[in-house]
């Protein structure tokens, strides 16, 4: 039930983003999403590629600082509301969320979220109780 | 004008007696004090009797920057600690600092030299003296501060920073002679002309700026924002303090007072003794120092030796301008960094093999150090919070084991520049 994330820590400056899909994409590895959160002097890409474990090796090779992180990705209605009702479940069980972000899928009318959690498996517990769907790693990998 | 006329302006012959039955004195007080140093004579087969001539100086051993460390924080001392009154000190080359300790004596004596050194630029009893030095551990304050009070002069102990509040002290007490860093003193005269201040109508007349390298384009400006005569003054804990050497009205280098202090200039390579006027390093034996004397103390400093007479009467030898350091010590904002005390630092955090910069800039006079670390995986944390979390603990540490503010900023891998696998840890943009 868990997805792993490849996150790369790349200083603010030009080109650095660029680099990394080069080295991806040189390798044959999809990029299914991606977000980026940053400060002032650096920032922290976070992907989710359809081969993380090969993504990670090359991009450690490549000489980038690189951590694999377990995250949740969880099916929601594109409707209003729809992720309302997943914040409401983790917020009832006092689960935290570090950080989230979204992405649409191609086939469905549904979109995906991405959360990271310090508690994985009680997160999940909590949102199957509930009757969210909850997507594998490999379901996620082979959008 | 002088402050000890007997002393300062002795025949060299005078001075070179007074100096070997000096010497002989401490060769002798150290081997029977000091176990580190009588250890180390034996090693060599010297006897406090084997030193015979100041020529003889050149066989006994130096001492480092790394003996004081093994013998942190009071091993070197030469008399019970009941009899030191003071200690002061400056930066180690890791996390512990490098500890001075005075006697009663020695604090009088520092005090004269700083005495005689203030005499230097014409200072008397009638001055306004602000002291724009650091007080605490730092040797400059309470160093400049004895000598000031020796002399008779009005001190005002501002102590570094707030500079609005420095200027109107300047302004309302008359101050005619400034003493701190000469960055410091420039920042000074640029804020004061921001506020429209005109130095020209206050009383300075006298500058002694010290505690980091300067150069003859900086006294040009000192003295003409300021309106005063800029002088140097050279001196380090290890050795005192400031008040080592300090240069008179003639501005061509600082008299190191020899009948305290015995200097010589080697090859910091091979530690030979290189011939007077030839560039090198300086290397300091204390003669008259009870608490902490040092014997051949390597200081890193590189400079010369001017033996001709000088035009002002004082006979001590003259040292040159600081030109550079043997080793890879910075002088930032007057305080003594060593790299390695950063590196010591991300050892602390768990760090094997930590790569890091220390950048050095000077902006409007104010120096800033900003130190670039490479995030190695284990430090990773994919989290912003955690990552702003680190750069805050780091730099925090950071300053409390430097005495200085600094910017800490995480940087990709292979960022720093690897020449020859050995990794550069300084740039300085600084231009002196
Ligand atoms: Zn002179």
């Amino acid at each position: 039930m868990k997805v792993k994330q490849i996150s790369i820590f790349l200083e603010n400056k030009s080109g650095r983003l660029a680099q990394v899909t080069r080295v991806l994409g040189d390798n044959g590895i999809n990029i299914r999403a991606l977000a980026i959160a940053d400060t002032t002097d650096f920032g922290i890409l976070r992907l989710i590629v359809n081969d993380p474990d090969r993504a990670y090796r090359v991009l450690k090779e490549a000489g980038f600082t690189v951590s694999a992180t377990d995250v949740i990705a969880v099916e929601v209605v594109d409707e209003p509301g729809g992720l309302a009702g997943v914040l409401a479940v983790l917020q009832e069980a006092s689960l935290n969320i570090e950080y989230l972000y979204a992405f649409l899928q191609k086939a469905s009318r549904a979109a995906l979220v991405v959360f990271r959690v310090e508690q994985l498996d009680e997160a999940i517990a909590a949102l199957q109780a509930k009757g969210i769907r909850i997507l594998s790693g490999e379901e996620v990998y082979a959008l | 004008m002088y402050w000890d006329r007997e002393h300062e302006t002795m025949s060299r012959e005078q001075l070179r007696a007074l100096q070997l039955e000096r010497l002989q004195l401490t060769i002798e007080r150290v081997y029977r004090n000091v176990p580190f140093y009588r250890q180390r004579f034996t090693e060599m087969g010297i006897k406090p009797s084997s030193v015979r001539s100041l020529e003889d100086l050149r066989r006994l051993p130096f001492t480092t920057k790394q003996d004081l460390r093994d013998n942190y924080p009071f091993g070197l001392f030469a008399v019970p600690m009941s009899d030191v009154v003071r200690v002061h000190a400056s930066s180690g080359t890791t996390g512990k600092p490098t500890v001075v300790g005075y006697t009663r004596n020695d604090i009088y004596t520092w005090a004269e030299l700083i005495a005689r050194s203030l005499v230097c630029a014409g200072a008397t009893k009638f001055d306004v003296v602000q002291n724009a030095y650091g007080y605490g551990l730092f040797t400059g304050g309470l160093g400049l501060h004895f000598g000031a009070e020796r002399l008779g002069a009005t001190v005002v102990p501002v102590s570094g920073g707030n500079t609005q509040r420095q200027l109107m002290l300047m302004q309302d007490f008359g101050t005619t002679i400034l003493t701190c860093t000469p960055s410091y003193a420039l920042y000074m005269a640029e804020e004061g002309q921001k506020m429209g201040l005109d130095f020209k109508k206050l009383p300075l007349k006298a500058g002694i700026f010290g505690a980091e390298p300067w150069s003859e384009r900086m006294r040009r400006q000192l003295e003409e924002k300021l309106d005063l005569m800029a002088l140097d003054i050279y001196g380090l804990s290890e050795i005192m303090g400031p008040g080592v050497a300090m240069e008179c009205a003639e501005k061509q280098g600082m008299h190191i007072w020899e009948d305290h202090f015995i200097p010589e200039i080697i090859d910091p390579a091979t530690g030979e003794v290189l011939p007077p006027g030839e560039e090198g390093e300086l290397v300091i034996t204390t003669i008259t120092k009870e608490a902490f004397p040092l014997i051949r103390y390597r200081t890193r400093d590189i400079t010369r030796l001017d033996p001709e007479p000088c035009a002002c009467g004082r006979t001590h030898m003259r040292i040159k301008r600081i030109t550079g350091r043997s080793d890879d010590m910075l002088i930032i904002r007057g305080v003594n960094v060593f790299p390695s005390q950063v590196e010591s630092v991300l050892l602390e955090f768990g760090e094997t093999e930590p790569h890091y910069l220390l950048v050095v800039d000077r902006k409007a006079n104010l120096d800033n150090l900003e130190i670039w670390v490479e995030v190695a995986e284990h430090m990773f944390s994919d989290t912003v919070r955690k990552l702003e979390d680190l750069e805050h603990r780091l730099r925090e540490r950071i300053e409390s084991v430097l005495g200085i503010s600094a910017r800490v900023k995480l940087v990709e891998p292979n960022t720093i520049p690897r020449s020859e696998g050995k990794a550069k840890r300084v740039v300085d943009r600084r231009q002196i």
